[in-house]
């Protein structure tokens, strides 16, 4: 045999390892786990993505009654995505909704759900974040000869990003943590990927274990490029 | 603001008390028989009409009328708890249920960890399609195609043999075997492929008119069986020997008879 693996106290490490089945299970299907994590990675950055566009409209027009419909579309959005369970969501748009469209794959429902939920969840983060800028900003930058969108766009909406930043990073890591809700319409991200090989090797401590590392080291990752964000971003 | 806080606190105060109540009244009805009869911890995964389903919120199927009339001619009184197919057997592993009853198929691999009383009922697999669906009669037919099964049951080990075979092949998997009907009737996979019994229940009860079965069954050497812990021979024997007494009074006939005639 040839020695890939440097012997340590007199045995080599990996072999004595791979004689615990569960181990084994894990080892063999170690990138299987990482592709499940990629796919729930894909899934997470798509839904932030789609539900930052939707909770900055939505958010703008929760902040604006004058325009009735626009508001009442919003608020009616908000408390439904935000008032009943994601994974009834998923199910009700996979299986009851979005066949009415045509032949919608598994995973583009699994993000058209996951938009919809992560953008009522941010709409109101957004309207948090205009809300906690100064009202003179807003004044200033009218008094300069702005109109009201411009005031916003140029002199409102960047100071409300860095004030939203942390609520944002807290949403990433929640959407991320709920992508694992798909495995139900069988999206084969990390969950589902789990799910199989503990149902072909009934070992619920090492698959579940490797699933739950997998995810911590997915979120970590994120919070500390939040912490980053919120660094760059200090102005004291 | 005064007057919410208090009927929020009594709200609470009262919701606390009833659960103590109603606590204390199903420990006592509990007391009772258990004085008599010994419990029999049993789980299933109650999305496998006829085999084990929900009707009115009461557990009800083939498997339920058996494991019941096994433990009434063995002096036990059944407890039922549902779970994920996959979690069935980790949950006799740890103890949590003294035998699985779930339209289980006997396999080298689960033998490996659980033991398995006398087969109870002979199965086999089926494929279901589209109603209009043409050229699909044989498992070979399903290569290349996009083919859905439930985790963890033979028709999924079926699925990925085809797999194996073309790597082409899509398998997707679901959690109960209603969602992977469901996925064949909106036309997200072509086939799926089942216990025979429970497609044939399917289609019968619900999916007339869009669903129907193709091919010969297979794998039919495939039998259910209910499973203990691996070396759990005290409840092996009574499962066996209620097994036995049931077949033997004609009972086992009785209930084949309500569910799949």
């Amino acid at each position: 045999m040839t020695q890939v693996v440097p012997y340590t106290f007199g045995f080599n490490i990996i072999e004595k390892l791979m004689d615990i089945h569960g181990f084994e299970v894990v080892a063999n299907n170690f990138t299987s786990f990482l592709m499940g994590a990629l796919i729930t990675l894909e899934l997470t950055a798509l839904a932030v993505a789609f539900g930052m566009v939707l909770g900055l409209i939505f958010g703008l027009l929760k902040l604006a009654p004058q325009f009735k419909i626009g508001y009442a579309f919003a608020t009616l959005y908000i408390d439904f995505f935000r008032g009943t369970p994601l994974f009834v969501q998923i199910l009700l748009l996979y299986f009851g909704v979005l066949p009415i469209f045509g032949d919608i794959g598994a995973f583009t429902s699994a993000v058209i759900a996951c938009s919809l939920n992560s953008g009522a969840y941010i709409a109101e983060i957004v309207r948090a974040g205009i809300q906690a800028v100064d009202k003179g900003q807003m004044e200033a930058g009218r008094s300069l000869g702005m109109n009201h969108p411009q005031a916003m766009w140029y002199i409102i909406l960047p100071q409300a990003f860095k004030v939203v930043i942390p609520p944002l990073i807290n949403e990433f890591i929640a959407m991320l943590k709920d992508t694992s809700l798909v495995s139900i319409i069988s999206v084969s991200e990390l969950t589902l990927r789990g799910k199989l090989i503990y149902a072909s090797s009934y070992e619920p401590a090492w698959v579940w274990g490797t699933v739950a590392i997998i995810y911590f080291i997915m979120t970590k990752l994120l919070a500390m490029f939040g912490d980053y964000m919120e660094r760059r971003l200090a102005t004291e | 603001m005064k007057k919410v806080t208090a009927i929020l606190v009594s709200a609470l105060l009262l919701m606390g008390m009833l659960a103590v109540l109603s606590g204390c009244g199903g420990k006592e009805s509990a007391k009772q028989p258990a004085a008599t009869e010994k419990v029999m911890k049993v789980v299933t995964e109650a999305g496998f009409a006829p085999f084990e389903f929900k009707e009115s919120g009461e557990f009800v199927g083939f498997d339920i009328d058996i494991i019941k009339a096994i433990a009434e001619a063995e002096g036990y009184k059944v407890e039922l708890a549902h779970m994920g197919f996959e979690s069935l057997i980790p949950a006799l592993q740890s103890d949590k249920a003294d035998c699985a009853i779930a339209g289980m198929s006997i396999t080298p691999d689960r033998q490996e960890s659980v033991d398995f009383a006398t087969p109870y009922f002979d199965a086999g697999l089926i494929v279901a399609v589209a109603k209009d669906t043409e050229g699909i009669t044989t498992l070979d037919d399903l290569k290349g195609k996009k083919i859905a099964c439930q985790v963890g049951t033979i028709g999924a080990d079926a699925c990925n043999s085809v797999k194996e075979k073309d790597s082409k092949t899509t398998v997707r998997t679901f959690d109960t075997i209603g969602e992977a009907f469901m996925e064949l009737e909106k036309g997200g996979v072509n086939a799926v492929v089942n216990d025979y019994a429970v497609t044939a229940y399917y289609i019968k009860t619900t999916g007339n008119d869009k669903t129907k079965m193709v091919g010969e069954l297979f794998s039919a050497d495939d039998h259910y069986g209910i499973a203990v812990k691996k070396g759990n021979t005290e409840m092996l024997n009574v499962i066996n020997d209620g097994l036995t007494k049931i077949k033997a009074s004609g009972k086992y006939d009785e209930i084949h008879k309500k569910w799949f005639e």
